[in-house]
């Protein structure tokens, strides 16, 4: 089978983040620049089905230059090949524009399954696996937390709010992991130099037939209007305790209305 | 006054909290109109969503709208939103809620803002406030193209009852072949025990590093039963394996925003405060007086879990004797 996974290079996860005074644009350039940790769980579960079943995990990413790093962390861990959208024309671009283009970088390859992180750290909307299934018309098996693939059909175990629902589709299928489903693994030393040696097709936005005007910050379709740090919390009280911490407690939370 | 297109999100038929809190959000947009998707509507329903002010029901019954995952919610409303042209569509920030916006807005060619803490008129505009970075930085943002389609982070918005008589309206939507694609097969439902949905919890009492074992929650969820409050465990608690991921607070897990939100046991990395720092009032009771965590707090306790804990517990039984 063959197996695309969608990976997103996102601000370290434990730096700060703010965004940019002028365009409101996430300050990418303050932080590391770390593969997004749920798109690990996505590359595994890939590199577990084509493990037991055979075949080759393409990774697809759109970023700037440096997110060809988080491309070839992916190559190390044990994918194939590598797709990197990069053009400066994709700043700002919103949910909707990298659906496009990430459903425009899918198509046509005769991909099985096109795997996604349910989540990035920074955008955390979880709404572009949704937004590509609709644009490729594939059905959507999202927010798996188990992954099962026998005679042409996926079945996964979604996590809702109540508990979770078995789903099942004939491929081909946009699917998005939650953290639950594996452990990623570790890229080994030879991964490492292997992935040097893999082949990575950069492309621009022009090559996937999308003009430049329909993405980026100039198409974005909602705009941030304002923005500014939340006030700080004023200090709260801060005992130690001598014994009689808990009551200590419990008189607040009653003070409060708590209890 | 144009209509607000509210999606009701519903467990086996009963109306969920945050569909109270969209459509209390929805009268400063509008007239809230209610879309139940999927079989089994019951008078009870209809006169919760009546309670809270939706002016009419929109009801896609069909069997088939439950049996595929979110495109049939999404095909439904875009339908709706071409017949009746909305001021805006709100969704809870759900799993199934933020799919099916998204879906949403590729159909109908719209921009979406996901997660927003509040939502309001300004001339004729929407602007929704989110709260993102950890609860760091608030942001208005509007949509500029299209409907706007807004997704509303449960608990933000505090439910206010306006009573309404609604009009219901039967709605026929044919699935597009698409939407069909997926089919939902089984369901499992999660072990409660009786405790509130995390995301929902007035009150949650949280466990970290601190708690040292799987055996250690046993104090946090003796506090927590004692103030009917849900579970969560930060990430080094449910990495250990010592709580199960699903009640995993922080930039990996649920975002919660209770009222009350106590922490023990955790040092309070940005990982984890990205999922609590909203929350309205902060306790903290952690061994280390340098715990980042205390910074948050509107009381802390430096002490030993293991003795602040069970006696609080034991004060919370005494007071409400």
């Amino acid at each position: 089978m063959k197996i695309a996974v969608c990976v997103k290079q996102v601000p370290d996860t434990w730096a700060e983040k703010k965004l940019r005074e002028g365009d409101a644009l996430l300050d990418r350039e303050s932080a590391d620049g770390v593969m997004n940790e749920l798109d690990e769980y996505a590359v595994e579960e890939a590199l577990q089905l084509i493990e037991a079943h055979g075949g080759e995990v393409v990774i697809v990413s759109m970023g700037p230059d440096r997110a060809a790093e988080t491309v070839r962390k992916a190559l190390s861990m044990g994918a194939d090949a590598g797709i990197h959208v990069v053009d400066d024309s994709l700043a700002g671009s919103d949910a909707i524009a990298t659906s496009a283009v990430i459903a425009k970088a899918v198509e046509g390859k005769d991909f099985d399954l096109v795997i996604f992180g349910s989540e990035s750290t920074d955008a955390r909307m979880s709404v572009v696996p949704a937004m590509v299934a609709e644009r490729l018309g594939w059905a959507q098996v999202t927010f798996a937390q188990k992954v099962e693939v026998a005679g042409g059909d996926i079945t996964i175990e979604r996590a809702t709010e109540n508990g979770s629902d078995t789903v099942t589709a004939a491929m081909p299928a946009v699917v998005s992991v939650v953290e639950k489903i594996n452990e990623p693994r570790y890229p080994s030393f030879k991964g490492i130099m292997a992935a040097k040696k893999k082949p990575v097709d950069t492309i621009a936005v022009a090559d996937l037939g999308l003009e430049a005007a329909a993405v980026g910050t100039g198409a974005a379709w909602s705009a941030v209007n304002d923005f500014a740090a939340r006030p700080p919390k004023a200090a709260g009280t801060v005992v130690t305790d001598e014994g009689d911490g808990g009551v200590k407690v419990a008189t607040f939370l009653a003070e409060q209305k708590f209890i | 006054m144009a209509e607000v297109l509210v999606l009701v999100d519903q467990v086996d038929g009963a109306v969920r909290k945050s569909t109270t809190e969209l459509l209390t959000a929805a009268r400063a947009l509008g007239e809230p109109a209610a879309v139940w998707v999927g079989p089994g509507i019951s008078d009870a329903a209809i006169a919760t969503l009546c309670e809270f002010g939706a002016v009419k029901v929109y009801v896609a019954g069909d069997d088939e709208l439950a049996k595929h995952p979110v495109a049939p919610a999404a095909e439904v409303l875009a339908q709706l939103v071409g017949e009746v042209t909305p001021a805006a569509v709100l969704v809870p920030s759900t799993a199934d809620g933020k799919e099916t916006a998204g879906r949403l807005a590729v159909k109908v060619g719209s921009g979406i803002i996901t997660d927003a803490v509040a939502v309001a008129a300004d001339g004729d505009r929407i602007v929704a406030t989110q709260s993102v970075f950890g609860g760091s930085t608030i942001v208005h943002s509007t949509v500029t193209h299209g409907v706007p389609i807004i997704t509303v982070r449960g608990n933000a918005v505090a439910p206010e009852a306006a009573p309404a008589s609604p009009a219901r309206v039967d709605v026929t939507v044919a699935l597009s072949d698409a939407a069909k694609k997926a089919t939902i097969t089984g369901h499992t439902a999660a072990v409660k025990g009786g405790r509130p949905q995390l995301t929902e919890a007035q009150v949650v009492v949280s466990g970290g590093r601190g708690v040292g074992s799987a055996d250690g929650f046993g104090v946090i969820e003796a506090l927590a039963d004692s103030l009917g409050a849900a579970v969560g465990a930060s990430r080094a608690a449910t990495d250990a394996g010592w709580y199960p991921h699903q009640f995993q607070v922080g930039q990996t897990g649920k975002t919660v925003s209770p009222q009350l939100y106590i922490a023990n046991g955790i040092s309070g990395a940005i990982q984890h405060r990205a999922g609590m720092q909203t929350s309205k009032t902060i306790v903290v009771v952690n061994k280390d007086p340098e715990a980042p965590i205390f910074e948050l707090a509107d009381y802390g306790v430096v002490g030993d879990l293991f003795t602040v804990v069970p006696q609080l517990t034991e004060e919370i039984g005494k007071r409400s004797n």
